[in-house]
């Protein structure tokens, strides 16, 4: 294995003489973009940064609290923006669901993804429950958010069939049956296409961080391995139980459609 | 069968007492806006009243479960839900979802011919035109049997020939198999000529009338 190579502060600097070079280029072509790049950038930077160094801290200082503290802001952190990105189509209880989903779904998951299978000790060591708990959750919360649109729009558009299949003798379950199967196909899409092109058509965030930093490829395949199978869980967990839990709130409880 | 007394719903219905019975044939007549449609989705417990009583053979609706209602007192609605597939799917549907067993195909022609419509089992039903897909979804309700039907203007997108037809049919189904029928019409002519019963909703004014060929 070669010698890592540390980027120097310089070398990060030649990274941002590069996105210098493509603002140039989007602004002679007429594309008035430069200004979402150059935010977006700074914003990234910023943001791992601070993450860098408050990982650096939460690493040197194991602490069960921080640890349950860092799991319960990115929850809410997701929980908030899949709330945000549906745009408020959706009611109250449509709401809860939805932490419900990714509270149980998620946390479930990486209990048994930290414990069973990786067999972290002590129970609460950052260095793993803390990237792990991310993954997991941020693809939860894609997923979810998908799951989210095409479930409230599904309804709508179909409330014709919906409350026909209700005229028929349906339980409302009958009735938005094939509104809840799509809702869950287009949710967990995402996740089965990057799986399909992993390792061939390119190599994944994760391994390729563990990589570039020294660890074996093998040694970062079988994470690689271990963690897409624990996001595929884990998406699958958090969105069947939103869409099986999310139908029931466009229905009361006299079995009635109520949009 | 049907009685209500004292419902309202919204600004657009208010019923101060109606009897509706079984084993009849019932129109529904009115002008658009007068609440003919909500009567039907009351009936049904597609929604509930905002105050009132509603009662199905001595029995409140609201204690009654909803489905099972629904299996009994079925509604064809006017702009009738066609799902994907075939005309058999179509058919096969209602029965799919309240558990009862499927009819073979020759059971299902004999419904077609009913209706009056020449298709193939296994035509896709994207291809009708609305007045087939209407007869359609009147076919699939039948197969269902239910006690009372609940008929949204049945016969709207249909010609004068074939309405005709399809009425007569429904009437004489209805009076030999001791059904009830409720249906919303726009032509006072079927009403006048098919009803045992004409409820005139216009003008909030409930006019609840004998017809004029009993």
């Amino acid at each position: 294995m070669n010698d890592i190579i540390d980027l120097s502060i310089w070398q990060l600097v030649l990274a941002f003489v590069f996105v210098m070079v493509l603002m140039i280029i989007v602004k002679i072509k007429g594309i008035s973009r430069e200004k979402e790049i150059l935010i977006s950038s700074i914003r990234m930077t910023l943001q791992l940064i601070l993450t860098g160094y408050l990982l650096v801290y939460l690493f040197n200082n194991p602490s069960p609290v921080y640890t349950i503290f860092v799991l319960l802001a990115m929850e809410s952190f997701a929980i908030h923006n899949i709330i945000k990105r549906a745009k408020g189509k959706i009611n109250k209880s449509l709401r809860k669901i939805i932490g419900l989903s990714m509270v149980v779904g998620t946390v479930s998951c990486l209990l048994f993804f930290l414990f069973v299978i990786v067999q972290i000790s002590p129970w609460y060591n950052p260095q793993y429950f803390i990237p792990i708990a991310g993954m997991l959750i941020g693809n939860s919360m894609t997923g979810i958010s998908l799951g989210v649109n095409r479930l409230v729009d599904g309804m709508q558009a179909n409330k014709h069939l919906i409350e026909g299949s209700l005229m028929l003798g349906a339980t409302p379950k009958m009735a938005s049956k094939e509104v809840v199967d799509n809702a869950f196909d287009s949710a967990i899409l995402p996740t089965i296409n990057s799986m399909v092109g992993m390792g061939i058509v390119f190599l994944p965030g994760m391994m390729t961080g563990q990589i570039l930093s020294g660890t074996s490829p093998i040694t970062a395949i079988e994470y690689q391995i271990a963690i897409m199978l624990g996001i595929l869980g884990s998406v699958s967990l958090t969105v069947i139980l939103f869409v099986q839990l999310g139908y029931k709130t466009f229905f009361n409880h006299k079995d009635q459609l109520q949009i | 069968m049907f009685y209500l007394k004292d419902v309202k719903y919204k600004n657009i219905l208010d019923i101060q007492e109606l009897k509706i019975e079984d084993n009849k044939v019932t129109s529904i007549i009115g002008e658009s806006g007068s609440g003919k449609t909500t009567l039907l989705r009351l009936l049904n417990k597609l929604i509930s009243c905002d105050s009132g009583y509603i009662s199905y053979k001595g029995k409140n609706i609201e204690n009654i479960d909803s489905i099972a209602l629904r299996r009994k007192v079925t509604m064809l609605p006017q702009e009738s839900p066609i799902f994907k597939g075939t005309i058999r799917d179509n058919l096969l549907i209602g029965l799919k979802f309240t558990d009862k067993p499927l009819f073979d195909d020759s059971h299902l022609y004999s419904i077609l011919s009913f209706i009056n419509l020449k298709k193939n089992l296994d035509d896709l039903s994207d291809n009708l035109s609305g007045g087939e897909k209407q007869r359609l979804a009147l076919g699939r309700i039948l197969l269902l049997d239910p006690d009372v039907f609940l008929l949204d203007e049945p016969s709207s997108a249909l010609d004068e020939e074939t309405e005709k037809f399809i009425i007569e049919n429904l009437v004489k189904y209805t009076k030999e198999n001791n059904k009830t029928l409720i249906m919303i019409t726009h032509s006072k002519k079927i009403a006048l000529s098919y009803s045992d019963r004409i409820i005139d909703l216009s003008k909030g004014s409930m006019d609840n009338r004998e017809a004029k060929n009993e």
